[in-house]
């Protein structure tokens, strides 16, 4: 077996097992061990790398994205297992439903794997409609009023996004089938790329903005962005972990393969202003809604579009230097954001409640806790030396050496939400400790290390990592 | 504008046409047993034409699509949600948001807009390709309309699989598409878990009289 059969194989299985486990106790465990499992298999790519075949592709690109997926889906079920058990002990989630989240999770797992390492166009679409299909699920696992709006949000919007993506995909195979014959060959990527010159660029056009459109509502793209919020607050905090870290950065993923595609036709549309103008729409529309935000999910969720927001400025840019700082910036993001949901997840579970007002006091009633929400929220705010200032400034740099008119928008909307998240992060780390002091008994290995990680990519990073980031910006184009 | 005769092509656009002017019917019902109802006809005529495309371009794989679209979607799921408005007893009629003649003439001018897009662009194609992916692309359009214009969600989900019925007609017209099979059953499975997980389980446990309206008074008026 290869190490890609390992690492989609390691999901399913574990998927199936968990559907049969009984005791959650057990469940939570095993979900954590495969996810390491997972992780393991993740990483051997990198020491021998198989080659692109018909199933799988094989890239700089993706099997970067495939590590740090596994990573943080790692890191993830080691926070959930903590989560899980304090959630059933105060009765807010009923035993029986968590047999059907661990393998839901596994699932959703195995679906942005499958989206990532696959070698074709259709296989990607049915991986991405099932990594909405598990989610919508898990959004609406606590059953109340709100979540159950929320999942059935989450479902009509991204149910209409997949749907046009899919309409974009036919129409990729309609440009591809003239050059390329019928069959297989004419959906697999790694065919399509050399001979994307001579596809008729007019259908090419056409199928991105579908794409574009569709997958951007994945992405979370504003105006396309309504669901993220609230698939962010209602669900449990370990998926919008996930959503937030890995299931946008998979959809960004495949606007970017298609991005590739258009760029090597030479009569197709430029990509870069549609990708631009929904960034920065993404970018002002975010940063201005974090200022009303009640609720410290939906805050960070709105952060999240945010920064999803700037990685595709920075991409819509192109050029070696912006791809090295959109890719960067994914990578800080997914960490940053996890680690915050992480403390998110255990803080609103010390003092019971969600809402920003009723949650003070943090780093007094839970020094541990309190400081590592400091330290993750001024990390994504964009303060040196984390890692997120850093690609902050390479993407602003970037963009004052090539078009200056546009650091002007970037810059202000960087600085608003910069500062919605400062007023915020007063409130609910200083001030009077309300609330319940008691321990939280929380696993805060994840959450240090993610930090950890965000703190030394922005003070040095290794060049082996520099050398990588700059190949996959020169794939991207 | 194409002259162009013979059975097979007459036949399939024949039968594309028929999936959109029942798209159309979608858009003027006012009771949910004609949503559904119309929508069991327009997955029936669906599974004609995958049939027929599957016998004029000699693929038979594309039987399996016409196969789920006859026992799934013009069987199953129709007869489920039947079930489901009369077991819960979900109010009969459809609140629209935009008036019956409103939405009517929003859905031609999609109509309109789908044939200006397709056709331009695809002028290296056949024109049965052409065609039948303009036709899609309306249907498609007009379960967008649909989703948008009903407040009851029962005909959101009718719509969301009136716009999946689209697609499906676009694959199974565009020639020797792979995956075709895998991707109607991705979408096949999708809908089945949303009928039954949504409507069934979450809705019954939270709601003692079952009555999705419960549902819709927290649905976008709840702003944060």
């Amino acid at each position: 077996m290869t190490a890609f059969e390992y690492i989609l194989g390691i999901p399913v299985a574990a998927a199936l097992a968990l559907a049969l486990v009984p005791s959650y106790r057990v469940a939570a465990w095993l979900n954590a061990f495969a996810s390491a499992a997972t992780l393991g298999a993740a990483l051997s790519p990198f020491v021998e790398r198989p080659a692109t075949g018909v199933f799988f592709l094989i890239d700089d690109f993706n099997i970067y994205l495939i590590a740090l997926t596994a990573f943080v889906a790692f890191t993830t079920s080691l926070f959930s297992l903590r989560y899980i058990l304090h959630e059933v002990a105060i009765g807010r989630l009923p035993k029986r439903y968590v047999r059907f989240y661990h393998s839901m999770y596994q699932g959703f797992v195995f679906t942005m794997l499958l989206a990532l390492s696959t070698n074709n166009l259709g296989v990607m679409w049915v991986a991405v409609e099932g990594a909405t299909l598990t989610t919508v699920l898990m959004v609406g696992l606590y059953r109340t009023p709100e979540a159950i709006e929320a999942s059935w949000k989450y479902f009509i919007l991204c149910g209409v996004g997949i749907a046009l993506a899919l309409f974009g995909t036919i129409l990729m195979y309609l440009a591809a089938e003239p050059v390329m014959g019928e069959g297989l060959k004419a959906m697999t990527w790694s065919e399509l790329l050399p001979r994307v010159s001579a596809f008729s660029p007019a259908i090419l056009n056409l199928a991105f903005v579908f794409l574009l459109v569709g997958y951007g509502t994945k992405v979370g793209l504003a105006p396309l962005h309504a669901w993220l919020p609230d698939a962010h607050a209602e669900g449990p905090t370990p998926i919008s972990a996930v959503l937030s870290g890995l299931l946008l950065n998979v959809a960004l993923y495949a606007v970017l393969r298609f991005k590739m595609l258009l760029a090597g036709n030479p009569g197709a549309l430029a990509p870069g202003p549609l990708m631009i103008g929904m960034g920065l729409t993404s970018l002002f529309l975010a940063s201005f809604m974090l200022y009303r935000r009640r609720d410290i999910k939906r805050l960070f969720a709105y952060s999240s579009i945010e920064h999803m927001g700037i990685s595709t400025f920075a991409f819509g840019m192109g050029g070696p230097l912006a791809n090295f700082a959109g890719l960067l910036h994914m990578t800080m993001h997914s960490l940053t954001k996890s680690a915050i949901f992480f403390a998110v997840g255990h803080a609103s579970q010390v003092k019971g409640t969600q809402k920003i007002a009723e949650i003070r006091g943090l780093t007094a009633s839970q020094p541990a806790l309190g400081w590592a929400l400091v330290i993750g929220v001024v990390a994504i705010a964009g303060m040196p030396p984390f890692g997120v200032f850093m690609s902050e400034f390479l993407v602003v740099t970037s963009t004052f050496a090539r078009a200056p008119l546009l650091a002007a928008p970037l810059v202000l909307g960087l600085l608003v939400g910069f500062a919605a998240l400062m007023l915020r992060l007063q409130g609910l780390a200083f001030g009077k400790a309300e609330g319940t002091g008691k321990a939280s008994g929380a696993a805060l290995v994840p959450l240090y290390l993610h930090l950890a990680a965000v703190l030394v990519a922005g003070i040095y990073l290794p060049g082996p990592l520099v050398a990588w980031f700059q190949n996959v910006a020169r794939l991207l184009g | 504008m194409l002259h162009f005769a013979n059975t097979a092509y007459d036949t399939a656009h024949l039968l594309d046409t028929g999936v959109l002017i029942l798209s159309f019917a979608l858009l003027f019902q006012r009771r949910l047993f004609g949503v559904i109802r119309t929508y069991a006809y327009q997955a029936l005529i669906l599974a004609a034409a995958a049939a027929w495309q599957a016998h004029a371009q000699q693929a038979p794989h594309l039987y399996i699509t016409a196969a789920i679209a006859l026992v799934f979607k013009a069987g199953i799921v129709p007869f489920v949600l039947q079930r489901i408005v009369t077991a819960f007893n979900i109010h009969r009629s459809i609140e629209t948001a935009l008036g019956i003649g409103a939405t009517l003439v929003a859905g031609m001018a999609l109509v309109a807009l789908a044939i200006l897009l397709v056709l331009p662009v695809t002028t290296s194609s056949g024109a049965l390709t052409r065609e039948s992916l303009a036709i899609a692309l309306s249907t498609v359009l007009l379960g967008l309309l649909m989703m948008i214009s009903r407040r009851n969600a029962v005909s959101q989900v009718v719509g969301f699989m009136s716009l999946e019925n689209g697609l499906i007609l676009a694959a199974v017209g565009v020639k020797g598409m792979p995956l075709v099979v895998e991707i109607s059953v991705a979408f096949s499975v999708m809908v089945a878990f949303i009928i039954f997980g949504i409507f069934f389980f979450h809705i019954r446990e939270r709601f003692d009289t079952l009555d999705i309206h419960q549902v819709e008074r927290y649905r976008g008026e709840r702003e944060r």
